[in-house]
């Protein structure tokens, strides 16, 4: 029997950057098309942290309403924008991926020069997209309902933090997608996502939780995040924002490492 | 329109112009099924290969082998004169696979812009929707489209990027016989621009009314290779019904009888060739009478040899 022969990874191609630059462009805006136009994404994602904003955040609001010494409203922005930003990124990233790769149409990618990364890269990037829209959405909720107010400078910062905050939960929805069935993906995203939420005190504030959760919240990705986006609006738990960003930058990158096995595991099936 | 598009120049010749595609000696294991085993075969330039098998034979993993979507056990694959996962080599080959979920929500011109934002020298937009027959529908979302129209765009996806090599894998299946000659009709035009094609297929009917060669396979060997003429006069051959005082020893030593049966009073004999059968039988029997000459039917014949490939009556079209 002969040996096998050797087959080297899928070389990159010398194309002008400007036709790159061009694929990455058009894989991310059909991938962004393609998620709005699939309303049970973009509705869902959009509408559920609306929704919840508007009945915790807007309709038992009140004036004076505080928790800790930030206002009600301002608080919830920072908490249920975590919670948006968080289902944006994994039903963004996990719920195409594991039904792309389950159903053949990844391969069928992957058979064509579409460079690999741009297949990723546009998942993220739409991802980013819709966390940067729900909280947008938020924002202008609570400014023109909510008697939210924020400096411009606050603003960018919020919005800047849970938008780049929406990274490590597309690193966590690559390596679900990569180990999840096309058909139990949502489920299990669903059973991910709904606790972590509850747990890191994104629905209800933290202090209303056990003493038990409220230690346990230290270890969740979420609640690091959501504290840094308290932490801009004064409120949250005035831990050092190093230790949220080196836990949310660990995770990422744990996150990414378990889908590069997923990837390669794939790969191995593929080329194995 | 179409007839511009035929006068486009043939595209370059690969470097290596004796065989477009070939497979060495190659075995494909999945933990212990066996999906293909010590396979060659090769493709030239120019040429519309059919790669025939039930399903489950063995031609999807060909095709993966030479998308370098999978990796050979053993063997060695080489396409355009190199290794299919090499991008530039994939930028020179189109391929259309079987997929069970197309992103529903993009629209016909959207998916086909993107697949040709991959290539370097993609067909224009509204070429690649007339070779594809998708003009009149581009702005109409996958998930609203017709079982022929998907299979359609998938097609659009695999010609977008005007490769020289073209893999489609079951491009007809499930499509009705008016939207399966519609493809038929387009994968031939495409040969006739110059293009490599190698398709696989289960029905025969298609490999023999589009191939210039046609490879059978089952359980992952080849058991055939030829013209589709030629294969099918290996495959099938002739049946001759008729009443004749000879005995079936006689018919059975007659040159060109694969098998005589007696049905009633009536005799069925199986033949490679009916002609000189028929001459030999008057000669022997000018009282012959009801003398019927039918092909075996297509289909029948194909699974009669797909299901016998160990068969000692079988004809083996091997070189």
């Amino acid at each position: 029997m002969t040996t096998a022969s050797t087959m080297l990874m899928p070389t990159a191609v010398a194309r002008p950057l400007s036709q790159t630059l061009t694929i990455y462009w058009k894989e991310v805006k059909c991938e962004f098309l393609t998620r709005l136009r699939l309303r049970a994404y973009s509705l869902a994602t959009i509408g559920f942290p609306v929704m919840f904003y508007v009945l915790f955040g807007l309709v038992l609001n009140s004036k004076d309403a505080a928790i800790g010494s930030t206002h009600f409203a301002t608080y919830l922005i920072a908490t249920y924008g975590t919670f948006g930003v968080m289902g944006a990124s994994l039903f963004g990233t996990a719920g195409g991926l594991a039904a792309e790769r389950g159903l053949g149409w990844l391969q069928v990618k992957r058979a064509s020069p579409m460079p690999p990364f741009a297949y990723f890269a546009a998942k993220v990037a739409m991802s980013v997209i819709f966390s940067a829209i729900v909280v947008l959405l938020l924002f202008t909720l609570g400014v023109t309902l909510g008697g939210v107010h924020l400096s411009p400078a606050e603003t960018i910062k919020l919005l800047g933090t849970l938008v780049l905050g929406s990274l490590p939960f597309c690193a966590l929805g690559l390596a679900i997608g990569y180990f999840a069935g096309p058909n139990s993906a949502v489920a299990i995203i669903n059973l991910i996502y709904l606790p972590l939420s509850f747990c890191s005190g994104l629905w209800v504030p933290l202090t209303f939780l056990p003493n038990l959760l409220q230690k346990f919240a230290h270890v969740l990705p979420p609640y690091h995040l959501s504290q840094l986006a308290l932490g801009i609006v004064g409120g949250g738990q005035h831990e050092s924002n190093w230790i949220h960003w080196e836990v949310l930058i660990g995770f990422t990158l744990i996150c990414l490492g378990v889908a590069r096995i997923g990837f390669q595991r794939d790969e191995g099936k593929m080329y194995g | 329109m179409i007839a511009t598009l035929q006068v486009q120049e043939p595209t370059d010749k690969p470097p290596d112009s004796s065989e477009v595609a070939h497979l060495q000696g190659v075995s494909k294991h999945f933990g212990e099924v066996r999906a293909l085993h010590n396979v060659d075969f090769s493709v030239r330039p120019g040429e519309l290969v059919a790669l025939l098998g039930p399903n489950g034979a063995g031609k999807t993993t060909a095709v993966k082998l030479f998308l370098g979507l999978a990796r050979p056990t053993a063997g060695k694959v080489r396409i355009l004169g190199g290794n299919p996962v090499q991008s530039e080599v994939r930028m020179r080959i189109g391929a259309m696979m079987q997929v069970a979920k197309v992103p529903e929500t993009l629209r016909v011109r959207e998916h086909i812009d993107l697949f040709s934002s991959y290539y370097s020298k993609p067909l224009l937009l509204e070429e690649t929707l007339i070779i594809a027959g998708l003009l009149e529908i581009k702005d109409r979302i996958f998930g609203e489209l017709s079982g022929g129209q998907k299979q359609r765009l998938l097609f659009a996806l695999a010609v977008c990027g005007d490769p020289d090599l073209l893999i489609l894998d079951e491009p007809t299946v499930g499509l009705d016989v008016e939207a399966r000659r519609l493809l038929w009709e387009q994968i031939r035009k495409l040969v006739s621009r110059g293009k490599t094609v190698l398709l696989t297929t289960h029905y025969l009917e298609e490999a023999d009314s589009l191939a210039d060669r046609v490879v059978v396979i089952n359980h992952g060997e080849i058991i055939a290779e030829g013209t589709p003429a030629e294969i099918k006069s290996k495959i099938t051959g002739r049946r001759i019904r008729c009443l004749t005082r000879l005995d079936i020893s006689t018919l059975r030593s007659l040159p060109g009888v694969l098998d005589v049966q007696k049905d009633r009073d009536q005799f069925e004999i199986r033949v490679t060739e009916a002609e000189p059968v028929l001459r030999e039988l008057l000669r022997r029997d000018s009282a012959v009478s009801g003398i019927e000459v039918t092909s075996a039917g297509l289909e029948e014949a194909f699974l009669a040899l797909t299901q016998n490939n160990n068969g000692d009556s079988m004809p083996s079209g091997r070189n």
